[in-house]
This record gives structure tokens, C-alpha cells and sequence, in this order.
């Protein structure tokens, strides 16, 4: 890779804050950080107060607003951090810290791909799967959620994907069922080369498991805590079979979070 | 043939990566000239420890990593050449089970080129936990370092990192210096606990006036000893406090998780202050 995508380190502005069922979705500027954003890609925020970094994936960028280029978030409130998060209010300043991470790769020929997600964890599939359709690969998205409040809307992906399954656990919208249920028939439907997996570490790892059992490559975001998010740290283990077969444990924000799902030893996590 | 104590700013050991990860964060001038003090490394690979191994908590963080490190042999290979291209002055973290490993270590990085000194981590929070040499009085760490400096070219600096421990912190501080060390650091992160009563480390601003105690005492009782300070060094102010209570260094480490560009500030503005002091 030729062009510099060296993360930085600035404040950024909330743009535009709107609630979206269970989630709050942040538009932020933040220079430089949507300019070299790939898909997969996370960012670290600073909660005043607090010494460690939240992390949260990106979900979109825009090259160009009326703001310059902005990126959103979605935020699912699960301690004092998030929930600081959630409720800044258009023009707050945030201190943001990106891209970080290791993206998903992408294939070089036209192949066709299953993208898998849950909750808001699905968010880094979208600009996936715009980035998948322009290369010309056939795209379905398996999006997937405890109940209709934490399913991101997948009716923008409707442009980039050739079909969307939505899957519900107490089957309020979509489907009923988990991951684990459907993800081997969906394998097999959509004939794909490739599966691209970003959840709760089940959710990710039966996805990994599918790809395994019908001989497709698979790539998993792995979400392991991340205290700084940029790999100064060495606090977010990450057990994987290296590429020459030994048995490492990695950094989940800088190895990772985006790893081939059949290196991780899911048992050690 | 006497060494150079390193300074005024410091990248304090396991806080800054392996280096490259802390490049884009450096400003124009990257890690070239900058003090680095790598994570600390042993004889062999060890993976560290389960998660989580940090958790945060009021002022700071509590972390047991386990020292998570390639081994010496990978280490020299990789890590090493790439930090002293980018310029940076190495200063090579050693951690070890035994006196003889640290010797050991000590032989090979003599002979490593670009390794600029030595600093001995004689004073982990919890080493007994993560299967260092245990260092229960003053001359434990001081025949530590006695051992090391042995084995290590004389013109290049030993510092002798230490507990914060200000019951115990002087007479370690005069052994080590007597010992060979060419200054001393305090200090490492205070022994403390995770929520489950799991042994770690404390460190972070809640730990600077308990750091800053130390190094006041110590200079007080043994001003020749030279001191370089770390524990909760966050910006111009907590680095100050300690250059006035008679350190010659600052080193920063938690504060680089919460604001990777901390160090960049921090030398401009110690340059700055220098500069408008009378
Ligand atoms: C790569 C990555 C991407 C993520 N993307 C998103 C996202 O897009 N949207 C979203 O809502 N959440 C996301 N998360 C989870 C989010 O970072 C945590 O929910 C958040 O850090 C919790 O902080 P808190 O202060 O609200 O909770 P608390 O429980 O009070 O947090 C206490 C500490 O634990 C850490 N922590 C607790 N749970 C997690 C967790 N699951 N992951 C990471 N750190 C944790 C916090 O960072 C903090 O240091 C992501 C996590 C990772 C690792
Ligand atoms: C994540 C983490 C890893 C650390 N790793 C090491 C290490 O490998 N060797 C060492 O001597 N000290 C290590 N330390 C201790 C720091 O170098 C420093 O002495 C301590 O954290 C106090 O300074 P601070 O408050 O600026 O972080 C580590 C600290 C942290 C937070």
C-alpha cells in the first residue's frame, strides 16, 4: 500500500445526533479520519474522566458534507462511557483517535460474499458492502439482532447487497433464529467464496465455523476490550494460530480486530 | 568513562508499543532522538497474561499484562533494527527469573548495535506473580544490577527501575547507585489489585504524589544518586513537580494509552519552559 494511512489524533465535532430504535447514531467530523478510513477500520474516543479509550466501529463516511468530511458511529449505551457518548449534543467536541485497526481484506476477483452481523456490531458490513459491489462481487448480508430495537436498518444496503436476510432472536422482525441457525443455509444459497463476520464472539464464531465447513474464506472483527486502542497498550489479547502454524496471542486493536476467522483459537478467548 | 543520564522526557517501559505505533502520534521529528524505553523484554517468548489485563479505575489503571514479549532472539531480529532506524535512542527494558538471566541479557544486548543502555525492572508490582526474581530488600535488586552492569559496556547508562515504595525506596536507590547504576527510576507501578482481588499494578495520575514522595525523599537523603521519575506524568505541571523535587527525567506511560500525543506535547513544552526559565 502506497498512500499513508497513518491514524491521527484530534478533536472532532458532533454534527448531527439522531436515536434509532436502541441506538444513538453519532455524525462526527473528525479531520483526517474519514479520509483514510477502510472498511473494518475502528476508532478510539476519550470520556472525560476516564484514563482508557472507548472504542467504536465506523459505520459510514462521507467525503464531503456541509461540515467536510464526517463519519458516524452507533453507539449502544452499556456503561458511564457510552452513555456519555450518546448524549452529547451537536457541537459538543470529542476527541477521536483513527482510523485503528487492521480492515477487511478484500478479494481480488469478482467472488461472491456473505456478510454476517449483529447488533451494532454489523456496522463496518455497510461500507463493506459498498466497497465489495464496486469490485463486482455478488454481496448477501445477514443482518441479525436480540429483537427489532438492535438491528441496524439494512434498507440502504439494499443498493450495494443482492439479498438481505434479517434475523431476529425473539423473531420481531425478519426471521427467528441465530446466527448459528442459518448462517450454513445461507452459505450454501448464496454459493459464497468469502464470509465476512462482526458480532458477539458466538456470532463470529459460528460464521467462522460455516465458512470452515464449506470451504469458503472467512474474515471475523473481533471485539476484545481495547484500553488505548492503539496497540501502545498490549491489553487486548487475541489467541490465533500465526501463518507459520505456532500459536501467538496478538493485539486485538492493532493484528486485529479483523482477522481470517480459521486462525483464531476461539477456545483460548 | 562515565554514562549519560537520558532525558528530560522519556517513553516509559510497556507504554509505547513496540514503537511504530506510537510513530504517527510524534510530530514531524517521529521517534528520532527520543528516549525510548521498550516493554520489558526476557530470555524467552512469553504470550502475557488472560484478559482483561487492564482495567481502569478512578485516576488511573490497574493492568497485569504478564510482560508480554517476543524473547530476546526475536526481539534483536525485529523490533530492535527498526527502532534504531527511526532514530530513536533504545533503551532496552530487561526482566528476568534469575540473577544469571539478567546477566545473560545483559551480555547479548552489550553486544546488539544501537542498544543505547539498559534499564533493569527490578521492581515489578507483582513479579513473584509473573515468575521474576523476587526483590524483598535493598540488595536483592542491588546485586541485580551489580550483575548487569558487569556485563554491560560502562559508558552506556543501567538505570535501576524500582517500586514506589517510600519505606523502602532510599536504601534501594543508594544500593543500586552504588551498585553500578547510573541513575535510578521511580518508579513502576504501585501493587494493587483488580476488582477480583487478582494482583496488578497501579498506575496513572493517582499515583504522581506517591511517586513524587519517593523522589523528593531520595533526593533529599542521597542527592548524588541521579533520579529519573515516573508515575502519572501527564503534561507540563506533574512533569515539573518532579523535575523540581530533584529528577533529572520524566517518564511518561499511562497517559500515552489516554492521549497518544502526550509526548510530543510534553517535549515542546518542557523546551519551551526551559528556555523562558531565568
Ligand atoms: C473494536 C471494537 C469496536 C467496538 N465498536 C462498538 C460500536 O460500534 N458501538 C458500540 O456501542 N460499542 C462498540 N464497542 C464496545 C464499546 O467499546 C464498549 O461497550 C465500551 O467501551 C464500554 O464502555 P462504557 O464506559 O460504556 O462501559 P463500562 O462497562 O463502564 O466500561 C468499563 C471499561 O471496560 C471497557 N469495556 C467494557 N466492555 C467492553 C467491550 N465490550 N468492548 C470494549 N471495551 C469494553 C471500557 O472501554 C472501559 O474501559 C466496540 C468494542 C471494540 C473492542
Ligand atoms: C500497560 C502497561 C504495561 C507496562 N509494562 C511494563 C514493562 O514491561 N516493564 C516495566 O518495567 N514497567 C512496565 N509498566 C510500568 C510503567 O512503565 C510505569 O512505570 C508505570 O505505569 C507508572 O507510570 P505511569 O503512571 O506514567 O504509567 C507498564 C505499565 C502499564 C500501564
Amino acid at each position: 500500500m502506497a498512500e499513508s494511512r497513518a491514524p491521527v489524533h484530534v478533536t472532532g465535532e458532533v454534527v448531527a445526533t439522531k436515536r434509532i430504535g436502541g441506538y444513538r447514531h453519532l455524525t462526527l467530523t473528525a479531520p483526517g479520519v474519514p479520509e483514510s478510513f477502510r472498511a473494518g477500520n475502528f476508532v478510539a474516543v476519550t470520556v472525560e474522566g476516564h484514563v482508557a479509550r472507548r472504542a467504536l466501529w465506523v459505520h459510514r463516511v462521507r467525503a464531503s458534507s456541509a461540515f467536510g468530511p464526517t463519519l458516524d458511529v452507533v453507539v449502544e449505551t452499556r456503561g458511564s462511557g457510552t452513555a456519555w457518548l450518546a448524549a452529547q449534543p451537536v457541537g459538543a467536541r470529542v476527541t477521536i483517535t483513527g482510523p485503528l485497526g487492521r480492515p477487511f481484506a478484500l478479494p481480488k476477483d469478482p467472488v461472491s460474499c456473505l456478510l454476517v452481523g449483529e447488533g451494532y456490531a454489523a456496522a463496518p458490513l455497510f461500507p463493506l458492502a459498498e466497497r465489495l459491489r464496486e469490485r463486482g462481487c455478488q454481496v448477501s448480508l445477514l443482518v441479525s439482532a436480540p429483537d427489532e430495537a438492535h438491528l441496524l436498518s439494512a434498507l440502504e444496503a439494499r443498493r450495494s447487497a443482492r439479498s438481505v436476510t434479517v434475523l431476529t432472536a425473539d423473531g420481531s422482525v425478519g426471521q427467528r433464529g441465530t446466527v448459528a441457525d442459518h448462517v450454513d443455509d445461507l452459505l450454501v444459497r448464496s454459493n459464497a467464496d468469502v464470509v465476512y463476520a462482526a458480532g458477539p464472539t458466538a456470532v463470529i464464531r459460528a460464521a467462522a465455523a460455516a465458512a470452515e465447513r464449506a470451504g469458503a474464506w472467512s474474515q471475523v472483527a473481533v471485539e476484545v476490550p481495547t484500553p488505548c486502542g492503539t496497540g501502545l497498550c498490549h491489553g487486548c489479547p487475541l489467541p490465533v494460530v500465526g501463518e507459520d502454524g505456532v500459536d501467538r496471542v496478538i493485539r486485538a486493536c492493532t493484528e486485529g480486530p479483523v482477522v481470517r476467522g480459521d486462525r483464531v483459537r476461539w477456545e483460548a478467548m | 568513562m562515565s554514562a549519560r543520564v537520558p532525558g528530560p522526557v522519556m517513553v516509559a517501559a510497556g507504554c509505547g508499543g513496540t514503537g511504530r505505533e506510537l510513530e504517527p502520534y510524534l510530530g514531524p521529528a517521529g521517534l528520532d532522538g527520543l528516549d525510548f524505553v521498550t516493554r520489558s523484554i526476557t530470555l524467552d517468548a512469553r504470550p502475557g497474561g488472560p484478559g482483561p489485563r487492564l482495567v481502569e479505575v478512578p485516576g488511573g489503571i490497574v493492568n497485569a499484562v504478564g510482560l508480554p514479549n517476543p524473547g530476546l532472539e526475536h526481539f534483536l531480529a525485529t523490533e530492535l533494527p527498526w527502532l534504531v532506524r527511526a532514530g530513536a535512542r533504545v533503551i532496552v527494558s530487561i526482566a528476568g527469573a534469575t540473577m544469571g538471566e539478567y546477566a545473560d541479557l545483559a551480555r547479548r544486548l552489550s553486544r546488539a548495535p544501537g542498544v543505547a543502555g539498559l534499564e533493569v525492572n527490578v521492581g515489578a508490582p507483582d513479579e513473584v506473580g509473573v515468575g521474576l526474581f523476587e526483590v524483598r530488600e535493598p540488595y536483592h535488586s542491588a546485586s541485580v544490577i551489580a550483575a548487569v552492569r558487569r556485563e554491560f559496556p560502562a559508558d552506556r547508562p543501567v538505570l535501576a527501575k524500582l517500586r514506589p515504595d517510600v519505606s523502602r525506596i532510599v536504601e534501594g536507590a543508594r544500593s543500586c547507585h552504588e551498585a553500578g547504576a547510573t541513575a535510578v527510576v521511580v518508579g513502576n507501578a504501585v501493587p494493587a489489585a483488580f476488582p477480583d482481588g487478582r494482583a496488578g499494578g497501579l498506575s496513572g495520575p493517582a499515583i504522581a504524589p506517591i511517586a513524587l514522595r519517593c523522589v523528593a525523599t531520595v533526593h533529599q537523603t542521597v542527592p548524588e544518586v541521579p533520579l529519573i521519575a515516573c508515575g502519572g506524568v501527564r503534561d507540563a505541571a506533574s512533569a515539573t513537580a518532579y523535575l523540581r523535587a530533584g529528577a533529572s527525567a520524566v517518564q511518561v506511560g499511562t497517559a500515552l494509552l489516554h492521549d497518544p500525543t502526550t509526548l510530543a506535547r510534553l517535549r515542546a513544552d518542557l523546551e519551551t519552559s526551559h528556555q523562558e526559565d531565568p
